[in-house]
């Protein structure tokens, strides 16, 4: 069973300015087979949580650890973290021109895997998690995330979710931006992938309406760069009644 | 580090008519000086690396081997005599060049010729200095597709006429896929007729120097021509592309992509893309753009938009230019997903020239050029 330990984690962004703490220690565990929501206002830190944890040469690493079943994730490049088992779906995933969506899952696959996948059985593979995500089968030839809707975006990080089955997922608000169906659509695709058992989810979102669907086992609520509250699926409710001025001690 | 991207949008101003025809015109090199640095049109040229072809008159000492595939509709004849009317040449290489050479291709195709296959001419260098005349006829209402071949290596100036009979529609390929020595010195020049369409695309991957000057000029109303470019420097390479659409004619149409990479130390890419559209030539519609991709340090690319509008009444005319480096986003995108940074940076460098290729639409060469690329880069990238 993986699991992920973040511990004592902090993080600046390299600004304009010099140097900005966003991370002020993030203590947060998840297992594979669980449901973590973090939930926070915008500008908490939660994108920065998760771009740390992937990687992203932006974010600077200032304390803490990160490890995945007891490796450290943080001494390890990009690449290497997706093949070890980390997924991040973005909140605002990035256009490659001129790389169609086939050759990127393929290219991507083949690194994860360590082997090129075999040709029938992948075609069969990207067709049936497309169809099962409502994803026009001609997306295949389209380039990644070109001239793509937010919805449509949306789904293609779930698609990549899907065929990579990562031990660890972070969601970054893959909720937002969808309408009702498609967001029932994207749920389901996530519970596939939970239902294995085999991933841990920390989904990051706003809204209690992904979690009618996915229902989380912890939420954690996020602010000024760190978690301040935890506790089960009634905690969200309490957010979205109350907002999340209760939860910041003077 | 993020992506640096320049962008070079110029003033487009309406200028008075002003006379442009060149101050010389001729078949003979020892009617023009001998260019240098200082002269607006070899400023970014390394005249040293010339081997002397500027001054128009270094001997042959060998020939090129000339091959055609057989394809209906089409004939090629290789002729000694110079004979028929030729519009001079605007430059000493040019000059140099016809003045030098023993004979001349003429590729045909036949009025009203649908071609059915793509005629290939291929020009193999075996190290010598030579010249070539190449004539590319289009009979009335023809179609086709000419792909030329550059390969081997050289020290060769060789000119392409192009002649688009009206109604015509052609598409003419020049690969610059020289050995690493290779120095090739050219001008394209396109005529087009009445109603008639060009796609004229100039593809520069070898050589140490490669300098293509492709021009159109249309003789009546309707044309259209689309020049499109793709071109990669390594290290100590020069590729210079000068174009120049001279928009007589009213209600013609002229559109230029190019797009190059850059890699290595000394890499240097030059795009001048000149385009007048003089006070008679209404009804104009004119685009251009320039994009450059510096994959590692030390390589330059120069990118010159130049448009000069004499006349208010047109449809449209732009142009655009940038040079940036990879975008780390995109890459990040690509690593997260287990792909190696080197692998990413591939696949960013051949996305960044598929729609170019789509748009080039002749598929036989695609996987020649995607291939080339990335054998030149050798591994590394
Ligand atoms: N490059 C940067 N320069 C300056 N500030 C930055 C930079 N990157 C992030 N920040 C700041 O860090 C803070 C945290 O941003 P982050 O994107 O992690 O928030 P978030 O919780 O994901 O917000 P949202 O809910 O709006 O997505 C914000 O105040 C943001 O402005
Ligand atoms: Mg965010």
């Amino acid at each position: 069973m993986s699991v992920i330990e973040i511990k004592g984690l902090t993080v600046q962004v390299t600004t304009e300015d010099g140097p900005k703490d966003i991370l002020r220690g993030v203590d947060l565990t998840v297992k594979a087979g669980e449901v973590h929501a973090l939930m926070g206002p915008n500008g908490s830190g939660k994108s920065t949580l998760a771009y740390a944890i992937a990687g992203h040469p932006k974010y600077s690493i200032t304390g803490g650890s990160v490890t995945l079943d007891g490796q450290d994730v943080l001494a390890m490049s990009v690449d290497e973290r997706a093949r070890a088992g980390l997924f991040l779906a973005m909140q605002y995933p990035v256009e490659v021109p001129g790389v169609s969506i086939s050759n990127f899952l393929r290219t991507s696959i083949t690194a994860i895997r360590g082997e090129a996948p075999n040709l029938r059985h992948w075609i069969k593979e990207l067709k049936e998690s497309m169809a099962g995500l409502q994803i026009d089968p001609q997306f295949a030839e389209r380039n990644v995330n070109e001239g793509f809707s937010g919805g449509e975006r949306k789904r293609t990080e779930i698609l990549q979710m899907e065929l990579i089955n990562p031990r660890i997922a972070v969601l970054d608000e893959t909720d937002s931006g969808l309408d009702v169906d498609a967001l029932r659509v994207v749920s389901e695709g996530i519970n596939r992938v939970c239902a294995k058992g085999e991933t841990g989810v920390l989904l990051i979102t706003h809204f209690t309406r992904i979690l009618k669907y996915v229902k989380p086992d912890f939420v954690h609520v996020f602010y000024d760069g760190r978690i301040v509250r935890e506790g089960g699926s009634e905690l969200a409710d309490d957010i979205e009644a109350n907002g999340y001025a209760q939860f910041v001690t003077a | 580090m993020t992506a640096v991207t320049e962008h070079i949008e110029r003033e487009v101003a309406i200028v008075p008519p002003k006379d442009h025809t060149p101050v010389i015109r001729s078949l003979d090199p020892s009617d023009f000086p001998t260019p240098t640095s200082r002269d607006e049109e070899f400023r970014f040229t390394p005249m040293a690396k010339l081997r002397d072809l500027h001054k128009g008159d270094v001997p042959t000492t060998g020939g090129m081997a000339i091959a055609v595939n057989k394809v209906p509709g089409a004939t090629f004849e290789l002729s000694a005599a110079k004979t028929g009317e030729r519009q001079g040449f605007t430059d000493k290489i040019a000059a140099g060049a016809w003045a030098s050479l023993d004979s001349i291709s003429t590729l045909t195709i036949s009025a009203d010729a649908q071609l059915e296959e793509s005629v290939v001419v291929s020009i193999v260098g075996s190290g010598a200095v030579s010249y070539g005349q190449l004539d590319i006829n289009v009979g009335k209402f023809a179609k086709a597709v000419v792909i030329v071949d550059h390969i081997g290596d050289a020290t060769y100036a060789g000119n392409i006429d192009i002649n688009v009979a009206d109604g015509a529609s052609v598409c003419v390929v020049s690969l610059q896929d020289w050995d690493a020595k290779a120095v090739h010195l050219a001008q394209h020049r396109i005529t087009l007729g009445r109603d008639s369409s060009v796609k004229h695309v100039s593809i520069t991957l070898g050589g140490e120097v490669v300098r293509i000057l492709p021009s159109v000029v249309y003789t009546a109303p309707g044309g259209q021509a689309e020049l499109l470019g793709l071109y990669f420097a390594g290290a100590g390479q020069h590729a210079e592309h000068r174009l120049f659409v001279d928009h007589s004619e009213a209600n013609c149409r002229s559109n230029v992509v190019y797009k190059g990479a850059l890699d290595g130390a000394d890499a240097h890419t030059v795009w001048v893309g000149d385009v007048l559209i003089r006070a008679n030539a209404v009804g104009t519609d004119t685009y251009e753009i320039n994009r450059n991709l510096v994959l590692s340090g030390g390589g330059r690319a120069d990118s010159v938009p130049n448009l000069e509008i004499e006349t208010g009444e047109i449809v449209g005319a732009g142009h655009a230019s940038t040079t940036g480096r990879f975008d780390d986003e995109q890459l990040f995108y690509l690593q997260s997903r287990g792909i190696t940074p080197d692998e990413a940076r591939k696949l960013v460098l051949r996305g960044f020239f598929e729609d170019l290729l789509s748009q080039i639409g002749v598929p036989e060469i695609n996987d020649r050029v995607r291939n080339s690329i990335e054998t030149r880069l050798g591994g590394h990238i």
